[in-house]
């Protein structure tokens, strides 16, 4: 095989055998994937950072790794990170100016694991600030475009490693998922993304937005890429109180074709006014397609969804008025000087921040106040247990939970920047999932007005064999994985 | 309305909040060391501990065990479950902006301590104990005319527990002798070195006054910046007459937070309730609650070594010793493991023991310069020593030269005889000594036969001089006696 675009073009599984059989090299992958960034970027803005000497060091290290039979799944793979996961060897910025030029003195333990299994880091990728947004438009340096039309946003906050992928300037990429910020940008570039059970993968090392909320997860073109990249980033870390010691089983071996036997839920919930109408016809036409494959489909009852976005807009921003609170200008970072200290994190946080970031941490600050403490943060709390158990109970007749991944499809890039409330909308079908900790996954389900359309699937805590499984066999019955944006 | 302050009969509130550190060799979330007061500024630190983004906390079990076992000394409850919360304020000693403790469920609650104050046992509730980690520091300096304010982390994390008494106090000397004994306490249990000088035994008030009828009621106050016992005895005192001043001159105490300034003896205000912190509580979410299994709570209370108290009974009860040597004898649990490792099996000999100890071994000690857990002499040798005095075999100023001329793991009859220490029963050498003294002192051998029987006692010491110290008195009296009556 010659060395051209076409590299760019393979899934992992592929190019780990043409790799392992010396069709090409991991260097010669990894250039092609360098010039399509190269080619690429100035219309498409994925990458805060580019890291072609890091990427072709660790490509030729992944040729001798081959060479001596010592491959891993990923070994000699391009990847790109979201910028809110440490690196040493390249900047991380959370895609704020009070971060910029900030070099971590430590990996995350993702970072680490995709290290030591040989993968290919080309950039890090794009974000709203702190993970605070629907679109990437937050980000403090510049927003990324959706590859499929370049006037659209990408979905966020994770819109870079998402759109990277889209683009194949990437063969995954990793994000994180608060509120749907893996799965909403996913829908909205066409590819896959999943958000991981929380505790499935540790989050050391991954820049804190809401603590109780965040999971990092892959962006692929295929589940079972997917279920690749899951398998070697997943499992216990003792750096990570919260991390599971469950054994992370094999999620490629339990990939199937048919779905016999599998009970799929519908939640009347996942059903909004203002509902683009492409993308109910896309989900209706999947259900269907769920059925012919086998599976029965059964109604199911989630009552409490329609609190879901309300609470989460409490607990998310009562997290990060905390969480960002580090970021003072004392130890590293933007840092303004002043003649009082008061003055000093004053001016630092109001250059530092932007205004995405201060609304939220203004609202948590508010939600944990004394006196409103037990209004808001409390009263969500116990709203999140209502959500969790309304899962437990429809896990108790279903499999898994299908639905729409965002209610509508990529929007302009402009469109919703200001009006908060409607780009909070955006996660409405996702955030439910945070806020139970249980997984779910983004696919490609069909178009609406020649934009992607993502299809969610939900699964039970810890259950992503299933969830992938049935994806998966969604997935291998459509023509959506092969088809890709019309780039230059 | 103004009234005399002699004319009302008042009563003094307090309540103890105390912060002190635990001893652990990591701290309290992450591996480096907690041994910060000696080492280099910025030395013992990491991604955690500096707060750096994307770092998170993993509990330190060691830190968990040892404030259980403070709560189990101090008769506390310990709950089967118990979270940690954030406590959000900014201050550049702090790295995340928080601090991570606990608000509303503790390890342990309900104790109570028992402490003796001017001869009298009193006992104060303990309303809780909890764990939370310790900020860094600040070192503020001169540089070049500008005056700069420097961050060492090295004991931001270091676990920290605080012990939150109920006002049950009614005097500043009170609140002395319970901080002395929960100090002792902590000491004995090995979970703080309650070292105030380092800052490992912290001390705020509240003290709040009253009249005795209940028809006048100030509000709470809080001292904070005491770092001496006598700091807060005379904190506590300046506060209470200054509440008691003002309310007898028909003014109100309002509720706030007052500063001891050592230097000047007075207390001033810091803050007023107006202006307190709102913390913003919430449960951290990057530490699950703690479950505390009942076997592992069992198991640190098998574990708990005698408490202070109850071994100062037993060693009047058990060795017949008085209450003040046994006192000083147990205020540390070093001594006391030292007293009892000396006596062994010979409690008959336990008093001279603890004489010996008390004055003896001590004053060596002290002399050269040892700390108080380190002894001049190992503790079978004492007991050696002791057992030969009591033979007769040593005289008192030859015990005296054996303490300090004996090594480690010798035998002290041994040393004794190589060092020509051993009493002399010798009548020839005494007798000679004694005619000696006879001659030497014709007014005491006047004395005596003039029936002044006490003046032997100084003839006596003469004579045992003039042997070197080494003439057994038994012998030296008799052979003196037989002298004088010739």
């Amino acid at each position: 095989m010659s060395v051209g675009s076409e590299l760019t073009g393979l899934t992992i599984a592929q190019a780990r055998d043409l790799l392992d059989a010396k069709e090409f090299s991991a260097v010669e992958l990894t250039q092609a994937h360098l010039e399509r960034i190269e080619r690429l970027e100035p219309a498409l803005k994925c990458h805060i950072e580019i890291t072609p000497d890091v990427a072709l060091a660790q490509a030729t290290a992944a040729d001798r790794a081959i060479g001596d039979g010592d491959q891993s799944p990923l070994t000699g793979i391009p990847t790109s990170l979201k910028d809110v996961l440490c690196t040493v060897d390249s900047h991380t910025t959370a895609g704020s100016q009070i971060l910029k030029g900030y070099r971590s003195a430590y990996d995350a333990t993702v970072v680490s694991k995709l290290r030591s299994a040989g993968a290919v880091f080309v950039g890090k990728g794009n974000t709203d600030e702190f993970a605070m947004g629907s679109s990437t438009e937050n980000s403090s340096f510049f927003p990324t475009h959706n590859p499929w039309d370049i006037d659209r946003v990408p979905g966020g906050s994770s819109g870079g490693p998402a759109a990277a992928v889209a683009a194949a300037e990437a063969m995954f990429g990793l994000g994180s998922d608060t509120g749907g910020s893996i799965r909403q940008p996913a829908g909205f570039c066409g590819v896959v993304g999943l958000k991981p059970t929380y505790g499935r993968v540790s989050r050391f090392g991954l820049i804190a937005f809401a603590s109780s909320l965040d999971q990092i997860g892959p962006f692929t073109r295929t589940v079972e890429d997917a279920a690749i990249v899951l398998e070697a980033i997943a499992g216990h870390d003792s750096k990570d109180s919260t991390s599971s010691p469950r054994d992370v089983p094999s999620f490629r071996g339990s990939l199937r074709t048919d779905l016999k036997g599998v009970r799929i839920g519908v939640a009347e919930e996942y059903s909004v006014s203002g509902m683009e109408a492409g993308v109910e016809t896309a989900v209706a036409n999947a259900i269907e397609q769920l059925a012919l494959l086998g599976a029965e489909i059964v109604p199911v009852s989630l009552p409490h969804t329609r609190y879901a976005l309300s609470t989460y807009y409490i607990t998310a921003p009562a997290e990060a008025s905390a969480n960002l609170a580090r970021f003072d200008g004392v130890r590293f970072g933007h840092s303004v000087d002043a003649p009082t200290i008061k003055e000093m994190y004053e001016r630092t946080r109001g250059e530092g921040f932007g205004s995405e970031v201060k609304r939220r941490i203004m609202l948590g600050t508010y939600a944990l106040s004394s006196g409103y403490y037990d209004a808001y943060y409390v009263k969500a709390q116990k709203v999140r247990t209502l959500i969790k158990q309304d899962f437990d109970r429809a896990f108790e007749q279903v499999d898994v939970i299908v639905a729409p991944t965002s209610p509508t499809t990529a929007f302009r890039i402009g469109d919703r920047i200001d009006d908060p409330y409607q780009m909070y909308l955006a996660d409405v079908f996702t955030i439910p999932a945070n806020m139970a900790g249980i997984p779910g996954i983004s696919v490609p389900g069909g178009f609406s007005n020649d934009m992607p359309v993502g299809l969610q699937f939900l699964g039970q805590s810890f259950d992503e064999a299933t969830l992938l499984a049935v994806a998966h066999a969604y997935e291998q019955s459509q023509p959506w994985v092969t088809m890709t944006p019309a780039l230059q | 309305m103004t009234l005399a302050a002699t004319e009302l009969e008042f009563r003094t509130v307090i309540g103890l909040e105390v912060h002190a550190q635990v001893l652990t060799q990591s701290k309290m979330f992450c591996s480096c060391s907690a041994e910060y007061a000696s080492a280099p500024p910025n030395t013992h630190v990491c991604q955690v501990c500096m707060g750096l983004p994307g770092a998170l906390p993993v509990i330190n079990r060691s830190a968990i065990e040892s404030v259980i076992r403070t709560g189990l000394a101090l008769g506390c409850t310990i709950p089967p479950y118990c979270k940690l919360d954030r406590k959000n304020y900014f201050y550049p000693d702090l790295p995340k902006g928080y601090q991570v403790s606990q608000y509303d469920l503790p390890l342990c609650v309900d104790g109570q301590l028992t402490f003796t104050s001017e001869g009298v046992e009193k006992t104060a509730g303990i309303t809780r104990v909890h764990i939370e980690e310790d900020t860094g520091r600040l070192l503020h300096r001169d540089e070049g005319g500008a005056s700069v304010s420097l961050v060492d982390l090295n004991r931001s994390g270091v676990p920290l527990m605080e012990i939150v008494g109920e006002p049950d106090l009614t005097s500043p000397v009170e609140a002395r002798d319970y901080l002395i004994a929960l100090r002792q306490i902590l000491r004995y249990i090995g979970a703080s070195t309650g070292n105030m000088e380092e800052g490992a035994f912290r001390c705020d008030a509240n003290i709040s006054t009253r009249t005795a009828d209940g028809s006048i009621v100030g509000e709470k106050v809080e001292i904070k910046n005491m770092n001496s016992f006598r700091a807060v005895e005379r904190a506590l005192i300046y506060e209470e007459e200054r509440q008691r001043k003002l309310l007898a001159a028909g003014e109100s105490i309002p509720q706030e937070t007052r500063g001891w300034v050592d230097a000047r003896g007075v207390t001033v205000s810091q803050r007023t309730k107006e202006s307190a912190h709102d913390y913003r509580y919430f449960p951290e979410p990057d530490l699950p609650p703690l479950t505390i299994e009942a076997s592992f709570v069992d198991s640190v209370q098998a574990a708990l070594p005698e408490l202070p108290a109850a071994r100062k009974a037993r060693f009047i009860e058990s060795f017949g010793l008085g209450a003040s040597d046994a006192e000083l004898l147990t205020l540390e649990r070093e001594t006391a493991d030292y007293f009892e490792v000396a006596v062994g099996s010979t409690t008959d000999r336990a008093r001279q023991i603890s004489n010996w100890l008390l004055n003896d071994v001590f004053g060596l000690q002290r002399e050269r310069g040892l700390p108080f857990d380190a002894f001049p002499i190992e503790a079978q040798q004492l007991n050696q020593i002791v057992e030969l005095v009591e033979a007769g075999d040593l005289t008192g100023s030859g015990a005296k030269s054996l303490l300090a001329g004996i090594e480690p793991g010798e035998n002290a009859r041994a040393v004794a005889e190589r060092l020509n220490l051993l009493a002399v029963g010798d009548s020839d050498v005494i007798r000679a000594a004694a005619l000696e003294t006879l001659t030497a002192n014709p007014a005491a051998v006047a004395d005596y036969k003039g029936g002044k029987k006490a003046a032997i006692g100084r003839l006596m010491g003469d004579t045992i001089r003039a042997t070197g110290g080494r003439g057994r008195p038994d012998t030296v009296r008799a052979i003196l006696e037989e002298l004088l009556s010739e």
